[in-house]
């Protein structure tokens, strides 16, 4: 009998009853809750139902929370919104991390940052990113609020077992390169449904050489291939990683999850059900030109000739020319956050950039850290000065410009380089054009004031 | 959940790839307190207009031979995007039982048997055929989707086999919850944890 794959391993310590036909009810270790669950915990109680294991849920406030100064309520819809996640965690005794709290933040940041995602767990929310967590060696994914309020319940969920991939990455990649642009390779080379029905386990050199925020940003995107699983392998890092975070761990009962996690890498025989190569010994840093995270372009590249309707409809909205470059397109905004890039490594790499240069007059230019404790640590290190006096708003952390959901967004027909994880048709704003790239090219971009690649910038 | 068993209905053409959750249902709309029987209203309205504002002829809402659709005819990736569950009531409060696509993101489909709707895979060949044949009379030309059979097509015409995981078919002819079949493996779930919590004690000490 050949060996496991991690996500076997993993699927297999958490199978409580095996339903037949593929499915099966597992244990949910860790379920994260944001805005949108307050409506969930509210139905479960109108049904009669309530939190069965408060203890491993754990609540913050994200999506709909303004990330201007003093936290300003812009709607009664979203003061109504916020007030019944705090009603809703209250009452069921649910750890939260309200804002200004230490530990608020983006779901999939803080899940990591607070030892909240541990090896070897599964962890569910509902919000499709939660593959991010699959960075940490757990097994992450987005579900609904009917299954929400199912796990809520049950803290249990039933789930039709996935299919293994490995994306192994070979090669080295150049200077400049970032995980951003891996994983924006590899949804380039297996489309925007090449992950559908998978759980994609990232191997290779380069993987393991990434750090583990570099590995969630990987991790993040898993969803944007169709992949509701996307995993990297524990290892040194990540217990490092780990080591003495709040929810993390401690003493005795460290030492004997340190010994489950090292058996939790696929084993050596393991075989799975599809293998697939993205070479990066050429890769360049990532754009997207279109409306899909798979319309990806090397920066220095040129928009390519539509092949179908979408692409024609992508290349009207978006508003750029086949044959041409997108470097030197003038650019109206720059947003550097989400859970995707918003970790204190995304923003050193952008502060490097920015450091001693002026925002180009034309260019809204924001940065939103990922969490309270991404943007204290930013501020004892002077980053949040370096982006203030190049002319960037220093803003309080949450989702944002990444889906507009708060009332923050890109207007209609300005073009916007961020770093975030989806360029779909409105999703940064009614008409807002969206190009993904790096926190690097995002950064040099607010600066020229068009579409640039840092590479270049010599002053 | 309401049950689904067979229904015959009109199929309306969303035959373009990649249609996202965002572009289901707008964000806004989810975290603006429109109940989730009203978010019909605002279902693909980002796919009505053309890019002067003038509404775009061959969009199927703009097309009155459709508006008592039940059943939508889809490109490949339907439903892409988010975990939104709103993208399936969106569509449920347009009046959509069933969704028939060459592919169908794995978050989407699984929201929509939460919410009784039926979703399978054809060969996108087979649904450009359909969308043809529905196209010169609508309301003359239904879909019969047929559950128990596994089967759709015209009424006239050739039964087209399709495949949904047994689990989910029996749910969906049963319209049962799924909560309620959970809390009935109390302590099977109990046991669980009992043994696990000797396994892996850290996970319940957080």
């Amino acid at each position: 009998m050949s060996g496991q794959t991690m996500y076997e391993k993993i699927w297999r310590s958490h199978e409580i009853v095996d339903l037949g036909d593929g499915f099966s009810l597992l244990h949910v270790d860790r379920h994260m809750l944001h805005d949108g669950s307050g409506p969930v915990l509210a139905r479960l109680k109108e049904r009669g139902r309530s939190v069965s294991q408060p203890d491993l849920c754990f609540a913050t406030l994200d999506h709909v929370v303004s990330t201007a100064p003093g936290r300003p309520v812009t709607s009664d819809n979203r003061r109504r919104t916020i007030a019944s996640l705090r009603d809703g965690v209250a009452e069921a005794g649910i750890r939260f991390f309200d804002i200004g709290r230490t530990g608020q933040g983006i779901v999939h940041v803080i899940g990591p940052e607070l030892g909240i995602s541990l090896p070897g767990t599964v962890v569910v929310c509902a919000d499709s990113h939660t593959c991010t967590h699959g960075g940490m060696g757990a097994m992450g994914f987005g579900i609904g609020s009917t299954e929400a309020e199912h796990v809520l319940a049950t803290q249990t969920i039933v789930q039709a077992k996935l299919r293994t991939m490995r994306v192994t990455f070979v090669g080295n990649a150049g200077d400049g390169v970032t995980a951003k642009d891996l994983i924006l390779a590899a949804v380039g080379q297996l489309g925007s449904a090449g992950g559908n029905g998978y759980a994609v386990e990232y191997a290779g050199r380069a993987i393991q050489t990434l750090e583990v925020e570099a590995r969630l940003t990987l991790c993040n995107l898993s969803i944007e291939l169709g992949a509701k699983v996307g995993m990297v392998a524990p290892d040194e890092k990540t217990f490092d990683y780990l080591a003495g975070r709040q929810f993390s761990p401690k003493n005795e009962l460290w030492n004997r999850a340190l010994a489950s996690w090292r058996d939790l890498p696929s084993d050596h025989d393991a075989i799975f059900d599809a293998e697939i190569e993205v070479d990066i010994s050429h890769l360049k840093p990532k754009i997207t030109w279109g409306t899909s995270p798979a319309h990806v372009m090397d920066i220095d590249g040129i928009v390519p000739d539509p092949s179908s309707t979408g692409h024609r409809n992508a290349v009207q909205y978006m508003d750029v020319v086949p044959g041409r470059p997108l470097v030197g397109l003038k650019v109206d905004w720059v947003f550097i956050g989400s859970c995707t890039n918003s970790r204190i490594s995304d923003l050193r790499i952008a502060a490097n950039i920015v450091g001693g240069r002026k925002v180009a007059d034309h260019v809204s230019a924001w940065i939103v850290p990922g969490s309270e404790n991404v943007k204290r640590q930013a501020e004892s290190e002077g980053l949040d000065r370096i982006f203030k006096e190049s002319g960037f708003e220093w803003r309080e952390p949450g989702c944002s410009l990444c889906l507009a959901a708060n009332g923050e967004a890109v207007p209609p027909g300005a073009r916007a380089v961020s770093t975030s994880n989806r360029n779909f048709v409105g999703r940064q704003g009614p008409g807002a054009r969206t190009h993904l790239a790096s926190p690097a090219v995002a950064a040099a971009s607010a600066i020229r004031g068009v579409i640039s690649d840092f590479r270049t910038m010599k002053d | 959940m309401q049950p689904f068993t067979r229904i015959q209905g009109i199929a309306a053409p969303l035959l373009r790839d990649n249609v996202d959750t965002d572009t289901i249902i707008r964000v806004e709309r989810l975290f603006n307190a429109v109940p989730r029987a009203d978010l019909g209203l605002y279902c693909l309205e980002s796919l009505r207009h053309l890019s002067d504002g003038s509404p775009d002829p061959e969009f199927f809402q703009n097309d009155l031979r459709y508006q008592r659709a039940s059943i939508l005819l889809c490109g490949r990736n339907f439903g892409c995007g988010s975990a939104r569950e709103g993208a399936v009531w969106a569509l449920a409060g347009m009046g959509i039982r069933c969704i028939i696509a060459p592919s169908v993101a794995d978050l989407f489909a699984a929201n929509c048997f939460q919410n009784g709707l039926l979703v399978f895979t054809l060969d996108q060949a087979i649904i450009e055929h359909l969308a043809v044949g529905v196209a010169a009379d609508p309301a003359g030309r239904p879909l019969v989707v047929d559950l128990e059979r596994c089967q759709t097509g015209f009424a006239d015409g050739e039964p087209i086999p399709f495949s949904v995981a047994a689990r989910r078919r029996e749910a969906l002819l049963e319209g049962l919850d799924e909560i309620d079949l959970t809390l009935k493996q109390q302590s099977k779930i109990h046991d669980f944890r009992q043994r696990d919590g000797e396994l892996r004690p850290w996970i319940y000490t957080a």
